[in-house]
């Protein structure tokens, strides 16, 4: 015979689980259940209590009424379990594969949708001067560009010092000291600077592009704004998408700027080179079709990190997971194909600009 | 079945006392709570019914006052009793608050999951059977929270706020949004799980047909106070414009009679 007795609750029977879990184990198929001495019995209690029964109702059993239909209602539902997902198999990889190749199309597809769109938009706009979308231009310009300026500047003066301290090294070794105009205002003005920033700008304003759009179709406002007639993509996504196609050059500019006077205090701390000759030999060195090649890499990359937001951001589910993870293909992608437009502008750009 | 009386109440509030900045919402607010009640907590919008709610929860902490739940102190204890004490009560929030990421079964289980006591079939059981208490099927485990209706995502919420067995179960809105006859099912869903499990209920609501069908008492939460807590028909007694208009206008004379009808 056995006895079951005090309160079977999730909370009285955590501390002691254990021995509970032993003591039913050991129990013999055909025992006699005495559940007179039990206080209190919850579903867990009972679920434990049923599953040790084999799913049935014991042969010799005394219970009361309260208790009998706690474990009664364990036993209906027990009738019905939960479906199980079914097993991933060699079908489902396949078919996880063809989706994912499918779902590439799609993105492309979508993206270019989004870019024609855009460029209706943009028709629209330039011929009814009364729809532009000024104000949200500029607050976008103020956010992406204005407040972007401080952190952009200090890695920018980091990497110049850093670069400069590691070429001056070098050119010291060899004895050709003026060299480090050359070296700093290439790399930087053609190179460094746009991808530089680039990358802190996807990294700053795509990834908030993206979690404001993926917000904003969560909390139903992009299909408020539809429903009141408003084109999203005039509304929501030009703005951004000028908004950093402006600020881009801008920034460029400045942290170029903010990289060639960290380089050139690096160069006097090592090289002991006056500022006045780094800046009469700086547009020697370096032609101004350089300067232009950095600010037109910023305009672009600056037109596809907005473009990828927006894209990912519209493209948002109303879960978390979607938020996450369309943030992260965002900030990814958006980094990746900046960098791939770079190799893109070298080899278009390889007889333009370089000193003979 | 005895139930033994539980000599402090399971809710206690005492001289609450909130603030907004500069907007005070709660100035003294006292209220306590026995086992076994159905509370409805009622005010105009922007009394602070939600806000006492949180502050019971343990979300908010007022600016003043001592909130005890089950005879302690909210705040009492090592913090392995304090969590012991929040699992003694299940709370269905405003829009359902089920977690996007996971399936239904998994928002329902995750709790369980949390105390590392059962096992997995152990919880797939338990599952099984708050779907069933709740009226879900079993295949509505395997749905996502974006999948599900509005009546539905407050039944799987439900479920959830059930599944640690809570002897105190905290509503908020439990039937807003839902239609007359989605809210009258989830009443009685409630009225039955209180006979099936002993529950005590706090919830919050404007719903009248929801007050009418189911508070053993009413709260009413005005001018910063609780102005009455009694039942529906003492309430109705008490003088005051909130209570005229909330229960003796238009709407709540015809909620009344149905719910008399129906007795």
């Amino acid at each position: 015979m056995l006895q079951v007795s005090g309160d079977w609750t999730l909370r009285a029977l955590s501390g002691r689980i254990g021995a509970i879990r032993s003591g039913l184990a050991s129990a013999p198929a055909q025992s006699q259940w005495q559940l007179d001495g039990l206080e209190r019995l919850d579903s867990f209690g009972a679920v434990l209590l049923w599953r040790a029964w084999g799913g049935r109702w014991p042969q010799q059993l005394s219970v009361n009424d309260g208790h009998r239909s706690v474990i009664e209602r364990v036993a209906q539902s027990t009738q019905r379990p939960l479906p199980r997902l079914p097993a991933f198999t060699l079908v489902d990889a396949v078919a996880l594969l063809g989706g994912a190749l499918l779902g590439l199309s799609t993105h492309a597809f979508a993206f270019i949708a989004l870019f024609g769109q855009l460029c209706l938009d943009l028709l629209h706009v330039l011929r009814h001067p009364r729809d532009w979308p000024l104000l949200e231009i500029s607050a976008n310009i103020h956010k992406v560009g204005v407040k972007a300026m401080p952190v952009t500047a200090l890695v920018g003066f980091l990497i110049g010092v850093v670069l400069s301290y590691l070429s001056a090294l070098q050119l010291k070794a060899f004895g050709a000291d003026v060299f480090i105009v050359n070296i700093l205002g290439l790399g930087i003005i053609r190179e460094l600077g746009p991808v530089l920033v680039s990358v802190l700008v996807a990294g700053r304003s795509g990834s908030a592009m993206t979690a404001q759009l993926g917000v904003m179709r969560v909390t139903e406002e992009i299909d408020a704004l539809a429903a009141m007639g408003v084109s999203r993509t005039q509304r929501l996504v030009l703005p951004k998408v000028l908004a950093l196609s402006l600020a881009m050059p801008l920034l460029v500019l400045w942290t170029s700027a903010v990289a060639l006077f960290g380089g050139w205090v690096s160069a006097w701390i090592e090289l002991d080179l006056s500022f006045a000759f780094f800046v009469q030999t700086l547009p020697d060195a370096v032609p101004i079709a350089n300067v232009y090649i950095g600010l037109s890499k910023g305009a672009v990359f600056g037109l596809l990190i907005a473009l990828i937001a927006c894209h990912f951001g519209l493209r948002v589910k109303p879960n978390t997971e979607s938020l996450s993870s369309n943030t992260t293909a965002s900030v990814v992608s958006a980094i990746t194909l900046v960098i791939l437009v770079d190799a893109i502008f070298a080899i278009a750009t390889r007889s333009i600009g370089i000193p003979g | 079945m005895s139930i033994t009386p539980a000599p402090a109440p399971v809710v206690s509030l005492q001289g609450i006392v909130t603030r907004f900045g500069r907007n005070l919402v709660h100035d003294g607010v006292d209220l306590d709570i026995m086992g076994g009640e159905i509370v409805a907590l009622v005010g105009g919008s922007g009394s602070g019914k939600t806000t006492l709610l949180r502050h019971i929860i343990g979300l908010t902490e007022p600016a003043a006052g001592t909130v005890k739940l089950f005879g302690e102190g909210l705040r009492a204890g090592s913090s392995r009793e304090r969590i012991a004490r929040q699992r003694r009560f299940g709370v269905l929030f405003q829009q359902g608050a089920l977690f996007s990421a996971f399936s239904v079964g998994e928002n329902i289980g995750f709790p369980i999951k949390e105390l590392g006591v059962a096992t997995a079939e152990e919880i797939r059981d338990l599952v099984a059977l708050k779907l069933a208490m709740v009226e879900m099927e079993p295949e509505h485990a395997l749905l996502m929270p974006a999948e599900l209706s509005g009546g539905m995502v407050k039944r799987a919420a439900l479920a959830r706020a059930l599944s640690l067995e809570p002897e105190l179960l905290l509503l908020d809105e439990p039937t807003a949004g839902l239609d007359p006859d989605r809210s009258a099912a989830f009443v009685r869903l409630i009225l039955s799980l209180r006979k099936q499990l002993g529950l005590t209920v706090v919830l919050v609501t404007h719903d009248l047909d929801t007050i009418a069908a189911m508070a053993s008492k009413v709260a009413v939460l005005a001018d910063r106070k609780i102005l009455s807590y009694a039942a529906l028909a003492e309430t109705m007694q008490v003088e005051h414009p909130f209570i005229e208009r909330f229960f003796h206008g238009e709407h709540g004379r015809r909620a009344l009679a149905r719910a008399k009808g129906k007795d």
